[in-house]
């Protein structure tokens, strides 16, 4: 049986851990709205660019030669992961779920004997990667000083794959990061950057109108596409800030919750000892005076 | 005049989405002027004004650096790298950000940061020549 100093340290101990948490929450949920309003920002141009990419696209016809970025290189050996996470932990399952997904994929490309390299994006991915695939991880990214995610913290990531792409290091790349629906909905997502994927729409629907193009449509295509993957790794990013900053309020308001049960379950058997202790000393009194 | 639906968006934010009558576009290959029912037309951008007629009275002008315009059936969608209104864009303050940068470039000693201090100073450069036409 605990003594009453003990259960009473036990008590301000989990409130001050309370008061932590829920400041994290409240932190979380000013960020998630800054997060938030960013992603909901970047969509439109990312879609723009999906609608640009599938015309130019479908006017290719079967004749002519679409660039390596598009068409792929023509192999399908060596796979690179893209494996963006956050930079923080207490943020529940978020960083984890995304490292799983990351994780079967490639499992079960190893598994049909393909080549797997990985970059991390996020320090969290990587120390949960490193235990398993020490030896594929090329590289990781820190992003760790960024506070507000800008097109340029996007930027050179983009071009590192295309370098990377263009040096015949890997012939198919995946992006995976975790997309945001809501607070409490994030749903890891792993979407293919190289070669890269036209929206289906547009070739359905025919090639849509003869374009003009300005200079020639190889020309548009060859700065399209590295600007596509940078876009695509930007909108992952900014994605990711919201998730992540949703996935850590909904986990801190179940700490405080968590903590407020347990400051009141301790407060009860504080209270029942001390009572008791009154009981027995009053008992001890009156037998005492009794037996005079 | 009769308008058309006009998109600019940069990567960060949409900047204007609305009816306009007129846009003129700093294509690659020369400026041209976009009106309702534009034959399609895809072409890239090179540093310059966007100007943006919405009526006869009202005009808008933006600074666009590098990116794509789009011309369809449904309209103009310009897909701009960085896109700034030129009223927040102030020649005094771009040349002492160009003086700051090429201090940068000289005090680097990294072939890194040398090179992103050129890219830099090679953006607020083209800015600057587009302020002063």
């Amino acid at each position: 049986m605990p003594s009453l100093k003990d259960l009473r340290n036990r008590i301000s101990s989990v409130k001050s851990t309370q008061k932590i948490t829920k400041a994290m929450q409240m932190v979380a949920a000013a960020k998630l709205r800054r997060a938030q309003s960013a992603a909901e920002a970047a969509r439109p141009y990312a879609d723009r660019m999906e609608s640009v990419l599938a015309n130019v696209g479908s006017s290719f016809g079967p004749g002519s030669v679409a660039p390596p970025l598009l068409a792929g290189s023509g192999k399908d050996d060596v796979h690179l992961l893209l494996v963006c996470t956050a930079e923080r932990g207490l943020c529940g399952a978020f960083n984890s779920s995304i490292v799983r997904l990351a994780r079967e994929h490639a499992l079960s490309l190893m598994a049909q004997g393909k080549t797997v390299k990985m970059i991390c994006v996020g320090k969290k991915g990587y120390d949960q990667l490193r235990r398993q695939f020490e030896k594929q991880i090329m590289e990781l990214i820190e992003l760790r000083s960024v506070r507000n995610m800008a097109f340029e913290n996007a930027d050179p990531i983009g071009k590192k794959l295309i370098a990377l792409f263009e040096a015949g290091e890997f012939d198919v790349c995946t992006l995976f990061y975790s997309r945001f629906r809501s607070v409490i909905a994030q749903i890891p997502t792993a979407t293919q950057l190289i070669p890269a994927k036209l929206a289906a729409q547009a070739s359905a629907a025919g090639p849509a109108a003869a374009y003009d193009y300005e200079p020639d449509e190889g020309e548009i295509l060859a700065t399209l596409l590295p600007r596509n993957i940078s876009v695509q790794v930007f909108r992952a990013l900014l994605e990711n800030a919201a998730s992540e900053q949703g996935a850590r309020m909904s986990a801190m308001d179940n700490a405080t919750r968590n903590a407020g049960d347990m400051i009141r379950k301790q407060t009860q058997i504080y209270n029942r000892s001390r009572q008791a202790m009154i009981t027995k000393e009053l008992i001890e009194i009156i037998s005492g005076a009794e037996a005079l | 005049m009769a308008a058309f639906h006009f998109e600019l968006v940069s990567p960060e934010r949409m900047l204007f989405s609305g009816a306009v009558e007129a846009v003129v576009v700093p294509g690659a290959e020369g400026a041209f002027t976009v009106l309702k029912d534009h034959a399609p037309v895809m072409s890239v951008l090179k540093p310059g004004i966007v100007e943006v007629d919405e009526s006869a009275t009202k005009k808008q002008r933006l600074f666009v650096r590098g990116g794509f315009a789009d011309v369809s059936a449904t309209g103009l969608t310009i897909l701009a790298e960085q896109a700034i209104p030129v009223e927040e864009l102030d020649a005094a303050k771009i040349d002492a950000q160009i003086k700051d940068v090429e201090e940068d470039l000289s005090d680097a000693t990294s072939d890194e940061g040398k090179r992103i201090a050129a890219e830099k100073l090679d953006q607020l450069r083209e800015v600057r020549a587009v302020l002063s036409i």
